[in-house]
């Protein structure tokens, strides 16, 4: 038996005090897991790939599918606009910007992860809405209407609105860790590509971000993990479509996502069932996010400590 | 990169012509460098004779790096690097208004001091990087060239049947030759080299020492190197630099053996360095 | 030979188009500030900041988000610095090894999630009923693995010599760790807090299933109570002009708090860096 010095004492206390962590993690889960027990054993695999949301009693029928595709449409848009325009910015920030523009601007870009999400939904509802509905919707569905993912009449508040409000929220995250991935970059590699005649460009865009491919490929998927869990901007510009009507057609059509269905719904679910399903929806939506912050966390360590010497990769 | 061309750029573009050496490929004309306010080089007024090899000896911290990068214009690439003066390429100033650097850079390659072949692209791809750059198709020109400058590197025998691994899977001494042989495959008209066997073992050293000397028929060589007995190996002519300054010049036989300063006789004798 | 003038074209092109993505990241920022500033500032007065929903004003929501920061403090900065605390002093085996992936797991936990586990341990389970304190919980949830992470961080700051000093004048480890090396790293440890509470204070989907909203002032621990989150997502969805105006002036005041946090940081900071 160790004796029980100030210091075991010191000792134990503070690594209970750290399972805390492993308690919030056990509670989550169960609650989920036991939460979401009575929709999966009624419906079983029906719920993740049924897509009508039913509460009436009697004919009950709760579906997952239409939020889960919501989900990965919307977070798609946010990847395809948001990883450039990160990039773009990361690139500026380590190997184009003045020096005296490089903090004020880092800090900027920064500042948009520290506003709310609620606000970003606000300003999204009042403001940014009209500007997308004006400047890209109209054009697009009076021009190319007839393409599939273009129909319907757009009013603003749709898959397009919410995946590029996601795309912009998830800019601080993909940029800060691309400009840490860009920096770790060898200095000999740059010199290498210099000294053969390559303009600055070529040596970021063959050498730079090649090697840095894995760890740029980890913060993407890192911000995959924020736009998945993102609850409220989406929630308020997404147009809160449920049932069949949510599955992702068109960009200009109401949608709906995981987060965002537990956010608009949860309050007024009515009896156990319903209330089940929402936490059902929660449950997938944890293992989603999970499945993308584990694969993230292991590309960008394992590019972001290899960083000087000779590298296979 | 947009603050040192102001510094760069030479407002006076005519050349004294007596200062401008016939037999010189490269020349440098009051050349002065700076990192920040510290002042690495002084004034100084060097010829590198066209198909020789020319070393440029001195100790620790006496600018011969920073000369070296001069003549690529690799030395502005590092923040708040300035310089002043006129480096001439074949008569003409490579730092004229009218002078892109990357032009210079194929035209004045250069091996670095710890080899850096690129690690994400194959032994062949190493070798084709400055050729597809400006635009060499893929096929029998490429592959002739890649193989005529590893053959030339005295690479070609020992990686003809590795071509698709990786740069870095080779050894240190072969990595080097590989950056040669990349330089060599933009044919360019100057190579400078910035202590290229200081990090490799004696057996590699003595290989790329032949190399050097087998270039010099195509090429004109810069070599920076912190042995004196290399410089006296491999060398036609020797710089001496002592503090940024450009102590004495000559072909490398007579200052070897009646070095005309006395701090070059010192240097050389090993009394300090 | 590829045209050397197209390569050079191409150079400048994509430079532009990076400075080009630099200003649309920052134009939807100070756009943000603008509308949040012209349309919540002429809100922003005594009766507006002090009063009940009825009468016209926010102070419910305003209290209710101290309340929780508060009562989130309370719970979560104490179990967040002691576990960076023992990640960093005691940290070298697998034990730690585990909580510390365990950490970084949970800080990537969307919030809706947190607030159904807190809804079900505290609202349907020690409480009965919506409360602040189901909030407060949620946040602490999302608090504490932010705060063990940066603590660790700033603890690992802290040079091995000014350990050992006090080891070698025979004071115990315990007392080493919180009289000589945690006040080390106070600077640290304060804006990796304030980060952390900025951060909490904007969270809004957490308290939707956990402290409801209320149009009144703090009820007792067994009431609903409101947040400046909540309260401007409730106005946002409002059909009425002057409603929404409301909901504008509530998102300054919650910009107003959250953004001097950060940059109260930012200043903090720079200024402990510069050694």
């Amino acid at each position: 038996m160790k004796e029980l010095t100030g210091d075991n004492l010191f000792k134990i206390l503070a690594a209970s005090i750290a399972a805390s962590a492993v308690v919030i993690l056990i509670i989550t889960a169960y609650t989920l897991i036991t939460g979401s027990g009575p929709v999966l054993q009624r419906f079983g695999t029906n719920f993740l790939f049924g897509s009508n949301w039913n509460p009436v009693e009697g004919r009950e029928a709760f579906g997952a599918l239409p939020y889960v595709l919501g989900t990965l449409v919307t977070s798609g848009i946010a990847l395809l606009i948001g990883v450039p325009l990160s990039l773009g910015i990361a690139i500026f920030l380590v190997e184009m910007a003045p020096k005296f523009l490089r903090v004020p601007v880092g800090y900027l870009v920064e500042l948009l992860a520290a506003v709310p999400s609620v606000i970003y939904g606000l300003w999204g509802l009042f403001v940014f809405r009209y500007w997308i509905l004006n400047y890209i919707e109209t054009p697009l569905s009076n021009y190319l209407g007839w393409i599939p993912v273009f129909s319907g009449t757009p009013f603003g508040l749709d898959i397009f609105t919410a995946g590029i409000i996601l795309a912009i929220m998830i800019i601080p995250t993909v940029a800060s860790i691309s400009k840490e991935v860009i920096t770790a970059v060898p200095n000999s590699i740059r010199e290498g590509a210099y000294s053969i005649g390559a303009t600055k460009w070529e040596v970021i865009r063959h050498w730079v971000l090649s090697y840095g491919r894995s760890g740029i490929f980890g913060a993407v998927i890192l911000g995959l993990g924020r736009a998945v869990g993102e609850t409220m901007a989406v929630s308020m510009l997404i147009g809160n479509a449920t049932g069949p009507a949510a599955i992702p057609t068109s960009l200009f059509r109401p949608g709906q996502t995981m987060a965002s269905l537990i956010a608009n719904g949860f309050l007024e679910a009515t009896g156990p069932l319903e209330k089940s399903a929402y936490i059902g929806v929660g449950l997938i939506l944890l293992l989603v996010s999970l499945l993308m912050n584990v694969a993230a966390q292991l590309m960008v360590t394992r590019v972001l400590r290899v960083k000087g010497g000779a590298v296979e990769q | 990169m947009t603050n040192l061309k102001m510094s760069n750029k030479n407002k006076d573009t005519t050349i004294n012509i007596e200062q401008v050496r016939p037999d010189a490929k490269m020349q440098s004309i009051a050349l002065s460098a700076w990192f920040g306010s510290k002042q690495a080089l002084k004034d100084i007024n060097l010829t590198v004779k066209a198909n020789a090899v020319t070393a440029i000896i001195g100790p620790s911290g006496c600018g011969k790096s920073t000369f070296i990068r001069c003549l690529n214009r690799m030395h502005e690439l590092v923040p708040n690097a300035r310089m002043s003066g006129q480096v001439l390429l074949d008569g003409k100033n490579i730092y004229g208004n009218e002078t892109d650097p990357v032009q210079i850079r194929r035209r004045v390659g250069m091996v670095f001091q710890k080899p850096n072949p690129f690690p994400t692209m194959s032994i062949f791809d190493n070798v084709a990087a400055g050729l597809k750059l400006t635009g060499t198709k893929k096929g029998q020109n490429l592959n002739e060239i890649v193989k005529k400058s590893l053959q030339q590197a005295t690479l070609w025998d020992e990686v003809k049947d590795d071509l698709k691994k990786p740069g870095t899977s080779i050894s240190g001494g072969q990595q080097q030759r590989l950056c040669i042989a990349r330089a060599i495959a933009l044919q360019p008209e100057v190579i400078l080299m910035d202590e290229p066997c200081s990090a490799l073992d004696p057996v590699a050293t003595a290989k790329i020492e032949e190399l050097i000397v087998s270039l010099k028929h195509d090429y004109t060589v810069a070599i920076v190197t912190h042995n004196m007995q290399q410089a006296a190996r491999v060398s036609d002519f020797t710089a001496f630099l002592y503090l940024g300054e450009l102590v004495e010049y000559g072909d490398t036989r007579s200052m070897f053996e009646n070095p005309k300063s006395e701090i070059t006789e010192k240097y050389i004798t090993g009394k300090f360095g | 030979m590829i045209n050397y003038t197209l390569r050079k074209f191409k150079n400048r092109l994509f430079f532009v188009l990076c400075a080009v993505c630099v200003t649309i990241a920052v134009i939807p920022l100070l756009s943000i500030l603008y509308e949040v500033v012209s349309r919540g500032a002429p809100q922003l007065s005594i009766n507006f900041l002090t009063q009940k929903d009825a009468d016209g004003g926010i102070g419910p929501a305003i209290q209710g988000t101290f309340i929780l920061i508060g009562l989130t403090s309370v719970i979560g900065i104490p179990v967040g610095v002691l576990s960076g605390v023992y990640l960093a002093e005691f940290g070298n085996n697998k034990y730690a090894a585990s909580i510390r992936t365990v950490n970084d797991v949970l800080t990537e936990f969307p919030s809706i999630v947190v607030g159904i586990t807190a809804f079900g341990v505290v609202v349907l389970g020690i409480m009965g009923s919506y409360s602040p304190l189901a909030g407060a919980v949620a946040l602490s949830f999302i608090l504490i693995p932010i705060v063990a992470r940066t603590t660790e961080e700033s603890l690992k700051l802290v040079p091995n010599s000014v350990r050992e000093a006090a080891l070698a004048l025979g004071v115990h480890k315990w007392r080493t760790t919180l009289s000589v090396v945690l006040p080390a790293a106070k600077g640290g440890l304060v804006t990796g807090t304030l980060l952390a509470i900025a951060r909490i204070a904007g969270e809004t989907a957490p308290l939707i299933m956990t402290v409801l909203g209320n149009a009144y002032f703090f009820q007792g621990f067994s009431s609903p109570m409101d947040a400046l989150p909540l309260r401007i997502w409730r106005d946002s969805l409002q059909p009425y002009a002057n409603l929404q105006a409301q909901g504008w002036g509530a998102a300054l005041v919650l910009i107003l708090i959250v953004l001097s946090l950060n940059i109260a940081v930012r200043m903090a900071s720079r200024g402990r860096l510069r050694r």
